[in-house]
C-alpha cells in the first residue's frame, strides 16, 4: 500500500476501492509482518473487528464525507477498545478485554477510519526500544536486527512497514517521536491537553498525551485534526479550537527557529548533527531566521523526568492489585495476594520504577526529590517560555543522540534513559513536538525534531511541511 | 453518668466509665467525615443511591479501569461550599485535589482522590450550648473527598465480597480543633453539627446508613498543663452516644496508663458498642505512609469570582438563625424553640402550620400529640400523615368551637391513622360542637326530665349539683354539646 490516508479516503469515497478489501489488505499484511517476517508488530491483530467496522462504513452513506474513510490504522495496546484486548505489553493485564472505548479511538472511528490491530509496546510504556515487552522484543521493518524505538514501537514499526498509513501511540517522554526517528517515519507529540487522555492506560498523568505516526506530514497532520479537542470526560484536555494543520504556501520569511546548543552537546552522534545542520540550512533557504538559543535547565530533564514519572507511575500502577481484573496469583491473605500478583505481574523494569516512584513519595524524601524535581520542571518550563516570549517561533533539534540500537545493547537503564533526552523536555513543559525524517545515518533513519509553544501544532506543522518538500528524497536517504 | 469521682487506683476499665481523677483533664478533637447529598459520585455519573443491589452503581471511573479518568462533579463543589460557608470558614479560591496512596481491597484505585495541603476552606467556628451554657469549637479544615466501597466480610464464607456502589460518592471531611473537653462537649458538638449539615440540605446525616461517620482524637493531660499530651485516634462508633461512651473509656484507659507513671503510645483505637471497650487496631494502621501527592488527573479547584458569595446568600436559614427567629417572631419558649427547631422537618413542619393557626397553639400539639405519634408509629414528619394544613384546620375548628378539645383529640388520632379532612371527620363522626341553643335546651329540658330531685336541689341552691346536671347533658350528646354555653343556659335557668 503506497498509498497515504487522504488518498485511501478519496478512493474510497469516488468507489475506487472497498473499505472491506482496505482491511483485508491491511489485515494480510499485518499477519505477514508478524508470522513470516517475524517484526512481532502486534499483540492483537483485530480481523473480526476491522472487518465489521470495515463493512459498517460501506453501508453508511452518512460518513461519506469522513476525513479518514476507509484508512487502516493501528493503535497501541495501551488504548482500551471494546471488544479487544488491552495489555499494555504486561502480563499483569491476563484476560482483561476493553469494556469501553478511548476517546481518540471514538473520534478515528467517526472519522471512518479501521483499527487493524493493537500493537506492541514496552511495558506500560516503560521503555526506549520495545523490548522491555512480555509479549517479546518488536523489529525495526528497516533494519530487523534492530530495534524500532519505544516505547510505541510496534505502532511506528506497523507504519514504517506500510501495515497501515497511520498509527496511534502515547508519549510520556518522547516513545512517539523516538521512535519515529528510527523508523523513518514522522512521530507527533501534541501539546499537553490537547487530545483527550480518556482510555489511555496512564503512566505518567501530567506527561501522558497519545500521539500519532505518518509516513508523511500530511497523515500525521490528517489524523491529529481528527483526534484533537476538549473532552468532558478528561477533565485536563484543553478547550482551545483545533485548526487545520494544512501546509502554508510561500516561503517562511519572518519565521525565527531556534537553534538551542544544549541540544547539540559533543557526545551526538556527528552524522545526526551534521543532517540537522543540512536541514537548517534548508529552512534557512526558505527564508526562516535561524537564531542560536540557550534552554539552560535542559540537562536537568532527565533527572526530574525520572523522579516525576515514576512518582505518578507508582500510584496509577496500584489498581493492578488482583482484585477487579487481569492478573491473580494466589498468595497468603490478602498481602499474599498482592504481592504474588504484582511479582508476576510486572515485568523488571516497571518494577522498578514502581520502587522508585514509591521511593521519591515517601515522607521524608518527599521535599529532596518529588518537590524539587516539580520545582526544577518549573523552569524547564520557563526556559522554554523565554526563549519562545523572545520572538523565537519554533526549536529545530535531533530527536535522538543516536539511530536505532540493537536489542540488550542498553543494558544499563540509565543508558537506555538517555535515549530520551531530547525528547522528554516537550513532554515536561507539555509542549507540542515532532519529529520528522531528515536524512540516513549508514543507512538507518534519522530524525530532526521541531518544538513549539502550547497549542501552536499549526505553526509546527507548517515547518514540518516545508521541511519535508525541501528535504524530497533525501529525508529517506 | 455518675458523679462520683473513684479514686484512681479503683479504675477497672470494664466497670466504669467514669472518669478516674479531676487531676486529668480530656482533649478531644473529631474528623467527621459527611457524604454529600449529591444524585451522581464525586467523579463520574453513576448514581449515589444507598441500598442498591451489589456493583450496580458502577463505570470504568468508579471501578477504576485502565484508563478512566476522574472529573469533578459541580454539585459536590456546590454542597462542600455550603458546609465550608455554613461553619464560617474561609473557602479558599483555589484549593487541590491529591492522591492519598494505600492498597486496600474496596479501593479501587489504590489512592483516594483528596486534599492535602491546599484544602478547600480553612479557619471556621461552630457555637452550640452545653448545658446552657454557650460553647465554641474552632473548624480547622474543611475539605473534599471520595468515598471507598464496601468489604463485606458475611456473604461467602471464607471470602471478603466487595461492593463498589459507595466508591467514589462524594465526601467532605469536617476537621475539629481540640477545642472539646469533655465527652459531653463533643456529643453537643456533633449535634449541632448535623443540625447545620441536615438545615443547609448538605447531607442526609445518617450515622446507620454511614452518610456520617465520627473519628475522634483524644488525649490526657494533667489540668493546667498547656501542651497536649499524646493522643490516640478511636474510630468505630456508629452512633453520637457511642462516641461520648468511647471517648470516656479512652480517657480513662490513657488516665490509668498516665497515673501509673506509663506513657499514652500513639495508635488507634476502635471502639466496641457492645462490650464498651476500646481495643487498638491492628499495629500498622497509624503507621501508613500515604505518599499524597497532587492528583495530576485533576486541575486545581478553582472557584468563579462570585461562587462563594453566591453560596452564602442562597445558604438556608441555619439553626442558629432559625432559634433566633423563632424566639421572637412566634413569642415561643426557649425550651418550645429547642424541640421545634432540633429537626429541620419538624422546624418546617411547625411553620406550615403557624402559617394558619395560633403558633403557641400549633406548638403545643406538634410538641404534644404529633411528636408522640411520630415515636409510637416510627415514621419520619415528612411521611406523617397529618399534614401542616390539616392540623392547621383542625386547630381552626378548635378555635371557632366546632369542636371541642376532647372531640379534636379523637380526630387526631383518625388523621394520624388514615389522614384526612378534620372537618370531614368531625362530620362523619359526629365529634361537631352543638352550641345551637334550641339543642342544648331540649337536652337540659330531658335531663332535667330524667333527673327531678337533682333539679329540686339545684333551683334550692345546691351548686354542686349543676356539673351533675351538665354531665349528664354531655353524656346524652355524646360529647359534642358547647360545655361553655351549656353552663350559661344552665343558669339562666336556674338563676344560679
Amino acid at each position: 500500500m503506497s498509498a497515504n490516508a487522504s488518498g485511501i479516503a478519496a478512493a474510497v469515497r469516488s468507489g475506487a476501492r472497498a473499505p472491506r478489501a482496505i482491511a483485508d489488505e491491511a489485515l494480510t499484511k499485518a499477519h505477514a509482518a508478524d508470522e513470516r517476517d517475524q517484526l512481532n508488530i502486534f499483540i492483537t491483530i483485530a480481523d473480526r473487528y476491522a472487518r465489521d467496522a470495515a463493512a459498517a462504513l460501506e453501508g453508511d452513506a452518512a460518513r461519506h464525507e469522513a476525513p479518514l474513510l476507509g484508512v487502516p490504522y493501528v493503535a497501541k495496546d495501551n488504548l482500551s477498545v471494546t471488544g479487544l484486548p488491552v495489555t499494555c505489553g504486561s502480563r499483569i493485564l491476563e484476560g482483561y478485554v476493553g469494556p469501553y472505548t478511548a476517546t481518540a479511538i471514538e473520534r478515528m472511528t467517526r472519522a471512518g477510519a479501521i483499527l487493524v490491530g493493537k500493537t506492541n509496546m514496552d511495558e506500560f510504556a516503560m521503555g526506549s526500544s520495545t523490548e522491555y515487552s512480555a509479549f517479546g522484543v518488536t523489529r525495526n521493518p528497516l533494519a530487523p536486527t534492530l530495534v524500532p524505538g519505544g516505547s510505541s514501537g510496534g505502532s511506528a514499526a506497523a507504519v514504517a512497514a506500510g501495515i497501515a498509513p497511520i498509527g496511534l501511540g502515547s508519549e510520556t517522554g518522547g516513545s512517539v517521536r523516538q521512535p519515529a526517528a528510527f523508523c523513518g517515519i514522522v512521530g507527533v507529540k501534541p501539546t499537553y491537553g490537547r487530545v483527550s487522555r480518556y482510555g489511555l492506560v496512564a503512566f505518567a498523568s501530567s506527561l501522558d498525551q497519545i500521539g500519532v505516526f505518518g509516513r508523511d506530514v500530511q497523515d500525521a497532520a490528517l489524523a491529529m485534526r481528527v483526534i484533537a479537542g476538549r473532552d468532558d470526560l478528561d477533565a485536563t484536555s484543553a478547550d482551545v479550537a483545533v485548526p487545520g494543520y494544512g501546509a502554508r504556501a510561500g516561503s517562511l520569511k519572518g519565521t525565527v527557529i531556534g537553534k538551542p546548543r544544549e541540544y547539540f552537546p559533543p557526545e551526538l552522534d556527528p552524522k545526526i548533527a551534521a543532517l540537522c545542520g543540512a536541514a537548517l540550512e534548508r529552512l534557512r533557504a526558505l527564508g526562516a531566521e535561524v537564531r542560536d538559543v540557550s534552554l539552560p535547565h535542559t540537562a536537568m530533564a532527565i533527572p526530574v523526568y525520572y523522579i516525576v514519572a515514576p512518582a505518578e507511575a507508582s500510584s496509577n500502577l496500584a489498581r493492578f492489585d488482583g482484585v477487579r481484573y487481569g492478573l491473580r496469583m494466589e498468595g497468603d491473605g490478602l498481602r499474599g495476594m498482592y504481592e504474588a500478583t504484582r511479582s508476576k505481574g510486572f515485568g523488571p523494569e516497571v518494577t522498578r520504577r514502581i520502587m522508585l516512584g514509591t521511593y521519591v513519595l515517601s515522607a521524608g524524601y518527599y521535599d529532596a526529590y518529588y518537590r524539587k524535581a516539580m520545582q526544577v520542571r518549573t523552569l524547564i518550563t520557563d526556559d522554554f517560555r523565554k526563549v519562545f516570549a523572545s520572538g523565537v517561533h519554533a526549536l529545530f533539534t535531533p530527536t535522538t543522540p543516536t539511530p536505532a540500537f540493537a536489542p540488550g545493547s542498553k543494558s544499563d537503564p540509565y543508558e537506555m534513559y538517555l535515549s530520551d533526552i531530547f525528547t522528554c523536555t516537550a513532554n515536561l513543559a507539555g509542549i507540542p513536538a515532532i519529529s520528522v525524517p531528515i536524512g540516513r545515518v549508514n543507512g538507518l533513519p534519522a530524525g530532526g525534531q521541531f518544538m513549539c509553544a502550547h497549542f501552536e501544532e499549526q505553526r509546527m506543522f507548517e515547518l514540518s511541511f516545508a521541511l519535508e518538500a525541501a528535504l524530497g528524497a533525501e529525508a529517506h536517504r | 453518668m455518675s458523679a462520683e469521682n473513684r479514686e484512681p487506683s479503683g479504675v477497672r476499665l470494664s466497670q466504669s466509665r467514669t472518669p478516674p481523677s479531676t487531676e486529668y483533664e480530656m482533649v478531644v478533637g473529631l474528623e467527621v467525615h459527611v457524604q454529600l447529598k449529591t444524585r451522581t459520585k464525586a467523579f463520574c455519573r453513576c448514581s449515589t443511591s444507598f441500598g442498591d443491589a451489589p456493583n450496580t452503581n458502577v463505570c470504568p471511573v468508579c471501578l477504576a479501569l485502565p484508563g478512566a479518568l476522574p472529573v469533578l462533579n459541580a454539585e459536590a463543589v456546590e454542597l462542600a461550599v455550603r458546609a465550608a460557608v455554613g461553619l464560617g470558614c474561609t473557602v479558599h479560591e483555589t484549593s487541590i485535589f491529591a492522591r492519598k496512596n494505600y492498597f486496600y481491597p474496596d479501593l479501587p484505585k489504590g489512592y483516594q482522590i483528596s486534599q492535602f495541603d491546599r484544602p478547600l476552606a480553612t479557619g471556621g467556628r461552630l457555637e452550640f450550648p452545653v448545658a446552657d451554657r454557650s460553647t465554641t469549637v474552632g473548624i480547622t479544615r474543611v475539605h473534599m473527598e471520595e468515598d471507598a466501597g464496601k468489604s463485606l466480610h458475611d456473604r461467602f464464607p471464607g471470602a471478603t465480597a466487595i461492593d463498589l456502589n459507595r466508591a467514589g460518592v462524594p465526601l467532605i471531611e469536617i476537621v475539629s480543633e481540640p477545642d472539646m473537653r469533655s465527652p459531653a462537649e463533643a456529643g453537643a458538638y456533633l449535634r449541632a453539627l448535623k443540625q447545620i449539615l441536615e438545615y443547609a440540605r448538605i447531607s442526609d446525616v445518617s450515622m446507620e446508613e454511614g452518610s456520617l461517620r465520627v473519628d475522634a482524637n483524644v488525649s490526657a493531660r494533667r489540668r493546667g498543663e498547656t501542651r497536649l499530651g499524646q493522643k490516640t485516634e478511636v474510630k468505630n462508633m456508629n452512633s453520637f452516644s457511642g462516641v461520648e461512651r468511647a471517648l470516656e473509656v479512652e480517657f480513662a484507659r490513657q488516665c490509668e496508663l498516665l497515673e501509673r507513671g506509663g506513657s499514652v503510645e500513639q495508635q488507634t483505637m476502635l471502639w466496641d458498642g457492645a462490650t464498651g471497650q476500646v481495643r487498638p487496631a491492628r499495629a500498622k494502621e497509624g503507621s501508613h505512609d500515604y505518599r499524597y501527592f497532587p492528583e495530576p488527573d485533576l486541575p486545581p479547584l478553582v472557584l468563579e469570582a462570585g461562587f462563594v458569595r453566591r453560596v452564602r446568600e442562597s445558604l438556608p436559614e441555619l439553626p442558629a438563625e432559625r432559634r433566633a427567629r423563632f424566639a421572637s417572631e412566634y413569642k415561643l419558649t426557649a425550651y418550645d424553640v429547642d424541640v421545634l427547631t432540633s429537626a429541620v422537618a419538624v422546624a418546617d413542619y411547625f411553620e406550615r402550620v403557624a402559617d394558619r393557626a395560633d403558633p403557641k397553639t400549633a406548638a403545643n400539639w406538634i410538641m404534644g400529640e404529633v411528636l408522640a405519634a411520630l415515636r409510637a408509629s416510627g415514621q419520619a414528619i415528612d411521611e406523617f400523615m397529618v399534614r401542616p394544613a390539616d392540623l392547621a384546620a383542625l386547630l381552626g375548628l378548635v378555635a371557632s368551637g366546632t369542636v371541642s378539645h376532647t372531640a379534636a383529640k379523637q380526630i387526631f388520632a383518625v388523621m394520624a391513622a388514615k389522614g384526612g379532612n378534620p372537618a370531614e371527620i368531625a362530620n362523619a363522626q359526629g365529634l361537631l360542637q352543638v352550641s345551637d341553643d334550641d339543642q342544648l335546651r331540649r337536652w337540659l329540658d330531658e335531663v332535667v326530665a330524667e333527673h327531678p330531685r337533682e333539679a329540686e336541689r339545684l333551683a334550692a341552691g345546691e351548686k354542686k349539683l349543676q356539673g351533675v346536671l351538665i354531665g349528664a347533658v354531655m353524656k346524652k350528646s355524646k360529647g359534642s354539646a358547647d360545655p361553655k354555653r351549656l353552663g350559661q343556659l344552665l343558669a339562666e335557668r336556674f338563676g344560679t
